[in-house]
């Protein structure tokens, strides 16, 4: 049953990926993600990562996707050519080096992990408390680290999308 | 109950569909939804093996993964509307100066 799920959700979640790549038009590309994005924080509940589910729909699919749209409609999605990008070398190289690279990684899990290795934890070991208790105590320091870097982060983004205005005569003496 | 491989080799697979959108694609707001996506595929990988060995740290590092992930859109969304709004472009084949 789970696995059936779980098979369902992985479709999606390629379809979506696929989806992103093949897309014409940037919006198309954002929402495939935004599918991409919610049938991964559905397996994240099935992983028994409750906490990771929530925080996955809240900051990937409110936030991160709904940026993305915000900016692909400001600047307009079908600016620049896109028709002359076709370089047909380019994108053989990058398929070669792409299978390459995902050939490896199967087979690696394949010699690595005895198939069909099942979860090892109780199902409430994601839970937002376990998550919690991990994350105020042994993990303090990373996660006031991240939220420096988010006040960072802000900064930067308000910083950079002012619109700029050079300096008058008086500010710069 | 999910075995493991599979949802490591589901995340190798949306890893690899995101690097191919990042070489192949030439627009920079899809280069960046792709970076998105091989990150998120990471955090896959992190979590399916947390629950793998039963233990919390994967699932804490793919917390942080996430707030840097976040950091990283505001940041590049920012210094894409800025180049947009310069050089009336997001193909990265025209955006080939540091100068504005």
């Amino acid at each position: 049953m789970t696995l059936i799920l779980f098979a369902i959700l992985a479709f999606i979640a390629l379809v979506g990926g696929l989806g992103v790549v093949l897309s014409r038009n940037p919006v198309y590309s954002a929402l495939s993600l935004l599918m991409n994005f919610a049938s991964i924080a559905i397996i994240y509940f099935l992983l028994n990562a409750q906490f990771l589910g929530v925080v996955q729909v809240a900051v990937y699919a409110g936030a991160i996707v709904v940026l993305f749209l915000f900016v692909v409609m400001l600047i307009g999605g079908n600016i620049g050519s896109l028709r002359h990008s076709s370089r047909p070398l380019a994108r053989v190289v990058a398929v070669v080096l792409v299978a390459t690279f995902l050939l490896t990684v199967i087979w690696i899990v394949i010699q690595t992990l005895p198939l069909s290795t099942t979860s090892a934890g109780p199902p409430e070991a994601g839970s937002v408390q376990a998550v919690g208790a991990a994350l105020y105590t042994d993990y303090l320091v990373p996660f006031e680290l991240a939220s420096l870097l988010l006040l960072v982060g802000m900064l930067g983004g308000v910083v950079l999308a002012r619109r700029y205005k050079p300096l008058t005569e008086d500010e710069t003496s | 109950m999910i075995p493991t491989d599979y949802v490591l080799i589901l995340a190798a697979v949306l890893f690899a569909i995101g690097a191919i959108g990042m070489l192949v694609r030439r627009n920079a707001l899809i280069i960046f939804m792709c970076v998105e996506m091989m990150l998120n595929s990471t955090n896959l990988t992190l979590v399916a093996l947390a629950d793998r060995w039963g233990n919390l740290t994967g699932q804490v590092f793919a917390f942080i993964v996430m707030a840097v992930a976040a950091v990283e859109v505001a940041v590049g969304l920012a210094i894409i509307m800025t180049i947009a709004r310069h050089k009336d472009t997001t193909n990265i084949d025209e955006i080939n100066l540091l100068k504005g």
